[in-house]
């Protein structure tokens, strides 16, 4: 515990609604409440609360309210509390700053700046729920051109087709590795993505052996610089294959998963020995060029017999636009663009806030440049990074992702509240956590439930934001940035996001 | 490659020319179980294809001549029946990635190899009669590297192990620098045979980010050559029945006599922590 700290969250105890059941003692993986015999009641510990509310939803008798500490320094806009905050924290251990999901600092949020059309007069709007609206995304390379037989009455196709693999809905779980969520929480993804025709990400972490039949089908199994839980076997149940080389809360770093948190069973899913940290380097140390991460390329399709997409997963970071030129020429059938606002179960908060540019911009960019350089058809885009709703989804689609992924998001649907402690392995709502009393409290059945669920609703929403521009098929609005407008932008945000402004 | 709509073009290394297999028929020759293959003038895929398409016809036995550069030998050998295993001879130099990925194969290469000999391998054993590029046994997991002559940058980087896997790759000759970088596990042998008497070998930075696993290094090293992360100790009986096995294993493919080799003094390098930036953090 820092000395020299205000607490971040306050605990307020209604007493006359408290009725000392010591449900808020046995959730709080951080020691906050506790039950004092002499007092007879309740007593809290404040500064050791995160914030994440998992005491409070479950009280039974609604006796608790967490907020932010009030108490505050003398006002400051330069010298923050947070700012004020991390100093101590340094001063005191000479440390790295750790942190949790996404950057939470007020970069402008482009979806909020754009806006959607819809059809008026003249052309006709689409009901979805009488007509046929088609979400189905194919992910992988596709043909310069296409040549079909027609002559036996059938359709034929002649051309040979790269490995595509279909996605129900255009959106997919993004990378959340065994070891750095919960078992359970990796099996509800899992489950999820299975039962809604999507896909999921292992991670860096591995795919365990016994889910390798059931959900190999709906994995994109992850090739990273620590190759942690690489086999023949994982790679080739897999559906798609990813190349990570960055990620968007951390870009030019690699990741330590503490050796506390590799049991028996991280030992062997990642095939490292027990007990020690899982260091995933920041570069692949076979990959200093495009050349070389051709090589990587190919030789995971050598391993796969050409059978599968793969994938290449980088921050987007400022000439993202020309990087990811290199790669589909490198030979990548998806990239994977991950923004600014990408979450990640630990990074050093200094690089999670600082480092990279939004996903808007990103997409964008990397969406035009392809086009520009004709080389658009080569490969699928994957844009994660702060998707928040269903109309993230459309806009990113509108600025040329043909899918995009989702943490945050879905770690939401299972329960997570955003307290940004992943890293100390406490998650109260068993998700970040190896800790077996932790974790027991995600049932991966209900989980998985939560996760179609939101899959389901947001599948909905986009089907009704289409058919209201007009549209029937998700891929007519890959790209299409006439149904997007531009509000409070200004002219360099417009250009580089390739959209006019609202009335233009 | 057709140029409708495209301004740069886009040339693929890998796929562009490729022939189809009944075209390929004519570089096998076929024995009984064995099979031979002509590399001189097959693409890197299609070596690759001649060899799955010789390994699903159930030859176990493979010599591959003339390979000049091909990458990825051995690299597409996950068979449907896991148990198929191959030996496959190579004489020439094979490319890059030689036996990446590798699901328990043999490979002999009768020459030297280049860079990611052996790239995150699974199982199998790889014998170089030669030397070897940078990055050799990089991510290995698994299986058996014997390299007759030198290696270059960052050989045996980031090597693990798990119950019941534990790679072993045992070099003839001296590394180069960030030998040992980041490993994770394994058993990994430097012997120093092409140094001159006294000479100390060239890394530096000797198993830099180490935290598991264990380096058996023949001959001089200083100090400074080594990463702040490992420790030097002194063999124990344990450590010379590793050492007396691989080496003996290593002799017998070059046609070697152990008994010298064991004879120089070999020292023990572990890492000092299975957590070394543990410490680098403030919650």
């Amino acid at each position: 515990m820092y000395s020299y700290l205000l607490p971040e969250f306050i605990v307020e105890r209604r007493e006359d609604r408290c009725i000392a059941c010591r449900v808020c003692e046995r959730q709080c993986a951080n020691d906050v409440h506790a039950y004092d015999p002499e007092l007879e009641r309740m007593v809290s510990r404040a500064e050791a609360c995160v914030g994440c509310q998992r005491c409070a939803v479950l009280c039974p008798t609604g006796a608790l309210l967490i907020r932010p500490h009030p108490a505050e320094y003398r006002p400051n806009s330069s010298w923050t509390r947070e700012k004020l905050q991390d100093l101590k924290k340094q001063a005191e251990t000479g440390g790295v700053i750790l942190t949790g999901s996404g950057n939470d600092k007020p970069y402008r949020i482009y979806w909020d700046h754009l806006v959607l059309n819809a059809s008026q007069v003249t052309n006709p709007s689409i009901d979805p729920l009488r007509e046929p609206m088609e979400l189905k995304t194919f992910l992988g390379r596709k043909p310069d051109t296409l040549e079909i037989d027609l002559d036996n009455g059938g359709v034929k196709i002649e051309s040979a087709l790269h490995p595509n693999v279909p996605v129900a809905t255009p959106i997919v779980f993004s990378a959340m590795s065994y070891g750095a969520i919960s078992y359970q929480a990796f099996q509800s993804l899992a489950r999820a993505a299975k039962e809604a025709g999507t896909l999921f990400n292992t991670g860096e972490g591995g795919l365990p052996k016994e889910m390798r039949a059931a959900y190999g089908g709906n994995a994109i199994v992850q090739c990273a610089s620590g190759r942690f839980g690489v086999d023949p076997e994982y790679l080739n149940c897999a559906a798609v294959i990813e190349i990570k080389i960055g990620q968007g809360a951390k870009p030019g770093i690699g990741g330590h998963l503490p050796g506390e948190k590799v049991s028996e069973n991280i030992s062997v899913t990642r095939m490292i020995p027990r007990g020690t940290d899982a260091l995933s380097p920041a570069p692949q140390h076979d990959i200093y060029s495009i050349e070389d991460l051709s090589m990587l390329i190919y030789a995971l399709k050598e391993a796969t017999n050409y059978e599968k997409p793969v994938s290449v997963k980088i921050a987007a970071v400022h000439n993202v636009a020309a990087i990811a030129s290199g790669m589909v020429r490198a030979g990548a059938d998806i990239i994977a663009i991950d923004g600014l606002r990408g979450g990640t179960g630990a990074a050093p908060k200094i690089i999670r806030d600082n480092v990279g540019i939004p996903i808007e911009l990103a997409l964008a960019a990397v969406d035009k440049r392809l086009r520009e350089e004709g080389i658009r058809n080569k490969c699928s885009i994957l844009a994660a990074g702060g998707i928040r709703c269903s109309a993230d989804v459309v806009k990113a689609i509108a600025l040329g992702a043909d899918a995009v992924y989702i943490g945050t998001a879905a770690l939401v649907a299972m329960g997570c509240t955003l307290c940004q402690k992943c890293y100390t392995g406490k998650c109260n709502w068993g998700i970040c956590t190896q800790d077996p009393y932790l974790a027991k409290r995600l049932n991966p059945e209900i989980a998985g439930r939560r996760l179609v669920n939101l899959l389901h609703g947001w599948s909905h929403e986009i089907k009704e934001m289409l058919g209201g521009m007009g549209i029937n098929a998700i891929e007519s609005l890959r790209g299409n940035r006439e149904h997007l407008r531009g509000v409070g932008l200004a002219e360099w945000e417009l250009d580089v996001l390739g959209v006019k402004g609202a009335g233009e | 490659m057709n140029n409708l709509n495209v301004r740069f073009g886009l040339r693929d290394m890998f796929l562009d020319g490729v022939r189809p297999a009944a075209a390929l028929i004519k570089y096998v020759n076929i024995n009984g179980q064995s099979a031979e293959i002509d590399a001189l003038d097959l693409k890197h895929k299609e070596l690759n294809d001649l060899l799955r398409a010789v390994a699903l016809q159930g030859i176990s036995k493979v010599t591959v001549k003339n390979v000049f550069g091909q990458r990825y030998i051995g690299t597409r050998l996950y068979l449907p029946d896991p148990e198929k295993r191959l030996e496959i001879r190579i004489s020439g130099n094979p490319g890059n990635d030689l036996g990446a990925f590798l699901n328990g194969h043999r490979i002999i290469v009768f020459g030297n190899a280049q860079d990611g000999v052996g790239n995150t391998m699974d199982d199998g054993e790889i014998i170089v009669h030669g030397r070897a590029g940078d990055i050799a046994a990089m991510s290995m997991r698994g299986g058996k590297i014997f390299i007759r002559d030198n290696v270059g940058y960052r050989a045996a980087i980031h090597m693990k192990e798990y119950p019941g896997k534990v790679p072993v790759l045992v070099i003839g000759g001296t590394a180069q620098d960030f030998f040992g970088e980041y490993m994770a596990g394994g058993i990994v042998i430097l012997l120093g045979l092409t140094l001159k008497e006294n000479e100390p070998h060239k890394a530096h930075y000797i198993g830099t980010g180490m935290h598991g696993g264990v380096i058996y290094l023949r001959g001089r090293v200083e100090e400074y050559q080594l990463g702040k992360e490992v420790g030097v100790r002194p063999l124990d009986d344990r450590d010379r029945a590793v050492v007396e096995r691989y080496v003996g294993e290593f002799c017998a493919h070059f046609g070697l006599s152990a008994g010298k080799i064991l004879q120089g003094e070999f020292r023990k390098l572990l890492p000092v922590s299975k957590r070394p930036y543990g410490k680098i953090y403030a919650y």
